[in-house]
């Protein structure tokens, strides 16, 4: 890779900066259920524990991590595609 | 005839306080038991015992209240249906281990094929004082290896990939150690920071950071009586070969000079630490 591909504008959107382990992961996964393969939604959490954990625990569950970015307000931005049901 | 209660504690029979009843302790590896062997202990805690099994807190099982002249008769029927008695004494014990990464997700090592070798190789060998080995899969420690005579944790030498990499920025968040920045073409890995925990490898979504596997060992651990962590004087080791070679050292060190109810640490404090480092070719 030479230089960062630009990033899929998302098609949802989800906050989970108001839940906390475990309940970030079964929000972020309840609302990738509701979404079709091949969409892209924009995931706002927390820094610490969400932002190091999530991108792992969505990748195991067969999504596509496509960027994790800093908001600069203490929260990031988390792009994930869904993966093939 | 009076009891040798030496040899009985040697072949695994713990005197307890009632007259003439014995706590057997039976060889468990990596707390890995099958569900014949577990039916068989627990037939022989009904027919030998008082129908209980003690767990200890070293992954071990011990079956108390056997009467002494049910000794040998318990050890026939554990050893027919494949359950072995363990040791007490001056003696490497149980070779404990967490699941590691035939199991867990976490995990960087096959903890149980090595904790089996290891077991293989010394269980049972007599030393100046007990001696402990313990296994675990990764960083996250949950077999605490430092508290062992000599620990072994798993983990991952890393090195990035530009291919597969897109710089989404999810390695930098996931390594606790700030050892990774991603910039605008490039990830970059500080090998100072890095305490080899693989959480990039297992984070990243493009599999753009390749992980081999390797060993770290702690020496001289104690949790009983005195308290001390075990220390390590080596990197990373990447062959399995190496732990047991190192292994190998460590129990000639202390056989060579233990003084007989010395623990490994306590010679090692004696002889000193640049010795151990010596022997197992490494660096205090
Ligand atoms: S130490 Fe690591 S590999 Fe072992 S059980 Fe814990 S998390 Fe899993
Ligand atoms: S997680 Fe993987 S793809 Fe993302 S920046 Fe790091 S190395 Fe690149
Ligand atoms: S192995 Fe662990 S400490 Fe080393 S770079 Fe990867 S995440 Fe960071």
């Amino acid at each position: 890779m030479s230089a960062k591909a630009p990033l899929p504008r998302p098609g949802a959107t989800l906050d989970i900066t108001d839940a906390v382990c475990p309940l970030t992961f079964v929000k972020a996964k309840v609302a990738l259920e509701d979404l079709e393969a091949g969409q892209v939604i924009s995931i706002r959490l927390n820094d610490g524990e969400p932002a190091q954990n999530l991108p792992r625990s969505l990748k195991d569950e067969g999504h596509a991590v496509l960027g994790l970015t800093d908001n600069g307000d203490g929260t990031f931005a988390l792009l994930v595609r869904k993966g093939p049901a | 005839m009076t009891t040798d209660y030496k040899a009985l504690k040697d072949g695994g029979f713990m005197r307890q306080i009632q007259k003439d009843r014995f706590s057997l302790r039976l060889k468990v590896v990596g707390g890995h038991l099958s569900s014949g062997q577990l039916r068989a202990v627990s037939d022989a805690a009904d027919r030998f015992g008082s129908g209980h099994v003690h767990l200890t807190s070293r992954q071990g099982l011990e079956i108390p209240f056997i009467a002494l002249a049910d000794i040998e008769a318990v050890k026939e029927y554990l050893a027919q249906h494949g359950v072995e008695a363990g040791v007490c004494g001056p003696r490497v014990r149980t070779v404990t281990a967490c699941q590691g990464a035939g199991v867990c997700p976490s995990g960087c090592i096959d903890t149980m094929a090595l904790a089996r070798r290891i077991s293989e190789r010394y269980f049972g060998r007599v030393l100046p004082h007990k001696f402990k080995f313990g296994v675990t899969g990764c960083r996250n420690n949950c077999l605490k290896a430092e508290e062992n005579d000599l620990g072994v944790k798993g983990g991952y030498a890393v090195r990035w990939l530009s291919g597969p990499c897109s710089l989404c920025g999810v390695c930098a968040k996931a390594c606790r150690e700030g050892a990774i920045s991603v910039g605008e073409r490039e990830v970059s890995l500080d090998a100072r920071k890095c305490n080899h925990c693989g959480r990039c490898v297992k984070a990243c979504p493009t599999e753009a950071w390749e992980g081999q596997s390797g060993f770290l060992v702690s020496f001289g651990g104690l949790f009983g009586n005195r308290i001390a962590q075990g220390r390590g004087l080596l990197g990373l080791l990447t062959d399995a070969e190496d732990v047991l070679r190192i292994s190998d050292a460590a129990l000639d060190f202390f056989d060579r000079h233990g003084r007989p109810g010395e623990r490994f640490r306590t010679v090692v404090e004696r002889v000193g630490w640049e010795g151990l480092a010596e022997a197992v070719g490494g660096r205090p």
